[in-house]
């Protein structure tokens, strides 16, 4: 059996007054690919968000509940949101490369951060970051050079490398091929087979072949409710609810 | 872990930035009370209504400089207003016309001109022909001044319209100039008053144009080919004179200017806002 | 039919009236550029165009101009306030758009532009009579006095401390051209998208480091434009100093000393010109101060439109 590496027990988010998602209970186990899938709008980012207290920065939100890390919850008093979101990267929808950065200093960027100037160590976390990545052989030759000289795919791959690059436990990625072509994206949900033998992953998309490809379990979202949860080949198959047939048949969404 | 060094940083670093941020706005907040102070005493019906008195004789007013700045700058607005809005009309209205970006070069230009230099320049062209300093020559600085910030704001203003106005106008078979008179003017006229509004509180707080083309005026005068007064003006004359009484009228002056500026800021953003 | 003609002759009329009023326009600029060459093309001729820049000697009696001492003013003065006004309204446009919260930030961004619309002579008013007593009696005399007995070879450098002169300008000048780089600097900054915010936010920063390693490199063109901007308004800017500098032209000039400007010996002397050599000099002094700002512009001009241009290609 596997081991649980995050869990959430009845997280609700509020916006204001408003609940964007309302208690979900989830366990995410250790080096597997959880996807979040739904309808847009059904609170699946928003879920993702609350994972690395990404909600922090907007004062308006508010979370009930637990999130629990390797079982400790990092909502609690004595938990840092800095410290917690070097446990739990993320990678985010369109591509974000530091256009005032060469792609060396993008891929360290976390790194400097906590005082790794080391050249050398910098060197190698790099260069496991970007083999991890896999753009390693692209951009070898070319890491002086401004990121933002790189296609869009390549741009994404530098976004993951860089979550990479500081070892989280956990890595939560928000649609992340959602802004690239075909060939750009198979390369990450290539990429993802491989990653997830050291990391844990949690992945929303609103592709299900993408989520049917790439995950080990999948939770079906609708309008804030988590409405199914289990290993992804039952929940494809052989949904228990008809509104996650319903979506997976692509009636509605 | 170095992370609590960080926060501290990051903790000071923040009190830096209040710290930067109060350093600029006690200034500004101690000269408006100063000015208000000093100013509001100043303010009594003499300050309105009479010529100000010979220096040592104390009473007088502010009159002539007080109509003075209202006859300079409408002037100003008008020739101003009318050069800045045709040009920025046929920036928006005309893209593809040859003059347009000569245009957008000189608005560049004469938006970054110190407006001395408005001064130097009408003193040459029309105080030296006219044979003498006249309130017509300072509205012409002043109009030079206006000029860049109408035009830009016109031209911002009118391109925000939607091309398919001008389409639906044309589509009614109105003719061009119809259409950009009753239905592009009218639908961006809060936008453009906002412009107008900034260029005329721009304008009328300068003293630097008016020195050598308005001149100034010990008394009223209405002729737009005389020497006239203006209240910037008069608060750079009192300012450096010795005596009492032209002093602390030169602080009410400079309150009285003050409110005028902030009323005329305050109604061109109200403009827009409509 | 005559309806149509009716229109169409209207067009041409209404076309041919913007461009009789678009035209104006150019050829004010372009006169005014003229106007101020050849006013001063007597002082050019007479000196030499590098001769006349190059000369320190201003003087009316002897009909001996240069324009030498008043660039050098202009610069001095136009440098230190923008060395002074930079910190404070950085910090000014990172606690508007990054650090407080949004109501509270427009109040602010509003204070900060009222300094911009306040008239330049209410400034020179405060500065003879506030802050010019005040340095005078708390900073420049204890200091002189300090220096009399402890560091006399410091007193060339200090010059007389009466409140008037180059310290006093360059303080209110630096004041006056906060609102100039603030508000572009503040513009900037709200431009930087969320998401590079957040993606440092990811890696585990703190809000000071996303500030420091994000927003400000990414909105560095933004900020550096403001700043060439607001040299622009100092090297224009004629009323406070006129008041305050104290209009002395004789070099060296010294820290508390009076010194002059380019602007400020134009609003001085202009009406008072004896003869015409005097007049083509100032006008001369213009058509410099004219070039100048219009190299300032075309830099501030540049940079924005490299940046604007740049965030078109992202």
């Amino acid at each position: 059996m596997e081991n649980v590496r995050m869990e959430t027990k009845e997280v609700t988010v509020f916006y204001g007054q408003k609940a964007g998602v309302s208690s979900v209970s989830l366990p995410m186990y250790d080096k597997k690919i959880t996807a979040l899938i739904g309808p847009s709008g059904c609170g699946k980012t928003t879920y993702l968000r609350a994972l690395n207290r990404m909600h922090d920065l907007n004062p308006i939100v508010r979370i009930e509940g637990e999130v629990l890390l390797d079982g400790e919850n990092i909502y609690a008093a004595d938990k840092d949101p800095v410290v917690i979101r070097r446990r739990v990267g993320m990678v985010f929808q369109r591509p974000t490369p530091f256009p005032t950065m060469s792609i060396f200093n993008n891929v360290v960027a976390g790194l400097k951060l906590v005082g790794v100037n080391n050249r050398d160590k910098l060197m190698e976390v790099a260069e496991r970051s970007l083999k991890q990545a896999a753009l390693w052989d692209e951009v070898k030759d070319r890491l002086s050079e401004p990121a933002v000289g790189l296609s869009g795919g390549q741009q994404q791959r530098i976004s993951i490398a860089r979550a990479l690059a500081v070892e989280p436990e956990v890595l939560l990625m928000d649609e992340p091929t959602s802004a690239l072509d075909p060939i750009s994206t198979q390369a990450i949900e290539d990429l993802l087979a491989t990653l997830k033998e050291e990391v844990t992953i949690v992945i929303v998309t609103h592709n299900m072949q993408q989520a049917a490809r790439v995950s080990d379990y999948t939770a079906f979202f609708l309008n804030g409710d988590m409405i199914e949860y289990g290993p992804t080949d039952k929940i494809f198959t052989n949904p228990t609810d008809e509104r996650t047939e319903a979506y997976i048949t692509g009636r509605f969404g | 872990m170095n992370l609590r060094r960080r926060y501290l940083r990051d903790r000071v670093m923040v009190s830096l930035v209040f710290a930067g941020t109060i350093i600029v706005l006690l200034p500004l907040l101690f000269i408006l009370g100063y000015v208000f102070v000093k100013g509001i005493g100043a303010l009594d019906l003499n300050f309105f209504t009479k010529a100000p008195a010979p220096p040592g004789e104390g009473g007088g007013g502010m009159l002539p400089a007080i109509a003075g700045t209202f006859i300079i700058d409408i002037m100003a607005l008008a020739m101003g207003g009318l050069l800045g809005l045709a040009g920025g009309v046929l920036m928006a209205e005309f893209p593809d016309h040859p003059l347009n970006n000569p245009l957008r070069m000189v608005a560049n230009v004469l938006g970054g001109i110190p407006a001395i230099l408005m001064g130097l320049f009408a003193f040459v062209i029309v105080v030296v022909p006219m044979g003498g300093f006249s309130a017509f020559s300072g509205s012409v600085a002043l109009a030079i001044l206006m000029i860049p910030i109408i035009m830009r704001s016109t031209e911002e203003v009118l391109k925000l319209l939607p091309w398919e106005l001008r389409e639906a106008g044309l589509a009614l078979g109105l003719p061009r100039w119809r259409v950009t008179l009753s239905l592009i003017l009218p639908a961006a006229k809060g936008g453009i008053i906002t412009g107008l509004l900034l260029a005329l509180a721009r304008a009328a707080g300068e003293a630097a144009p008016l020195l050598f083309t308005a001149f100034g005026n010990q008394f009223l005068s209405l002729s737009p080919f005389k020497p006239m007064d203006s209240l910037p003006l008069k608060i750079y004359v009192y300012a450096i004179s010795p005596y009492e009484n032209w002093i602390r009228q030169a602080w009410g002056a400079a309150l009285l200017l003050a409110l005028l500026l902030m009323l005329t800021n305050f109604l061109a953003r109200r403009a827009t806002r409509r | 039919m005559l309806e149509r003609m009716h229109g169409r002759l209207g067009d041409v009329l209404f076309t041919w009236f913007l461009v009789i009023l678009g035209g104006a326009v150019l050829l004010i600029a372009a006169l005014m550029a003229w106007e101020l060459w050849s006013g001063g093309a007597l002082a050019f001729h007479h000196f030499g165009f590098g001769g006349f820049i190059a000369s320190s000697s201003w003087d009316a009696v002897k009909g001996q101009f240069g324009a030498w001492p008043f660039l050098l003013g202009t610069v001095i003065t136009s440098a230190l306030a923008l060395t002074i006004s930079f910190v404070p309204s950085l910090a000014a446009a990172i606690a508007i758009a990054e650090y407080t919260p949004p109501w509270l930030g427009e109040i602010i961004a509003y204070l900060v532009d009222l300094l911009a619309a306040l008239p330049s002579v209410v400034y020179g008013l405060l500065g003879i009579f506030v802050l010019i007593p005040m340095l005078r009696n708390y900073i420049e005399q204890p200091f002189f006095t300090w220096a009399i007995t402890k560091a006399p070879w410091l007193l060339t450098v200090l010059g007389p401390p009466t409140g008037i002169g180059m310290m006093s300008a360059v303080l209110v000048l630096s004041l006056m051209i906060i609102p100039y780089s603030s508000s572009l600097a503040r513009d900037a900054i709200k431009l930087v998208p969320r998401s590079q915010r957040e993606a440092m936010y990811a890696l585990g920063a703190t809000r000071w480091e996303v500030v420091r390693l994000v927003v400000l490199p990414y909105a560095r063109g933004g900020i550096f434009a403001g700043v060439i901007l607001a040299l622009a308004r100092a090297i224009g800017e004629t009323m406070a100093v006129t008041m305050m500098i104290g209009n002395g032209h004789q070099l060296p000039f010294s820290v508390f000393g009076p010194a002059a400007t380019m602007a400020s010996v134009i609003a001085n002397e202009f009406t008072e010109a004896t003869g015409d050599l005097q007049m083509s000099s100032l006008l001369a002094i213009g058509f410099l101060l004219f070039l100048l700002s219009l190299l300032v512009n075309f830099i501030a001009d540049y940079i924005l439109r490299r940046m604007t241009a740049g965030e078109g290609r992202k």
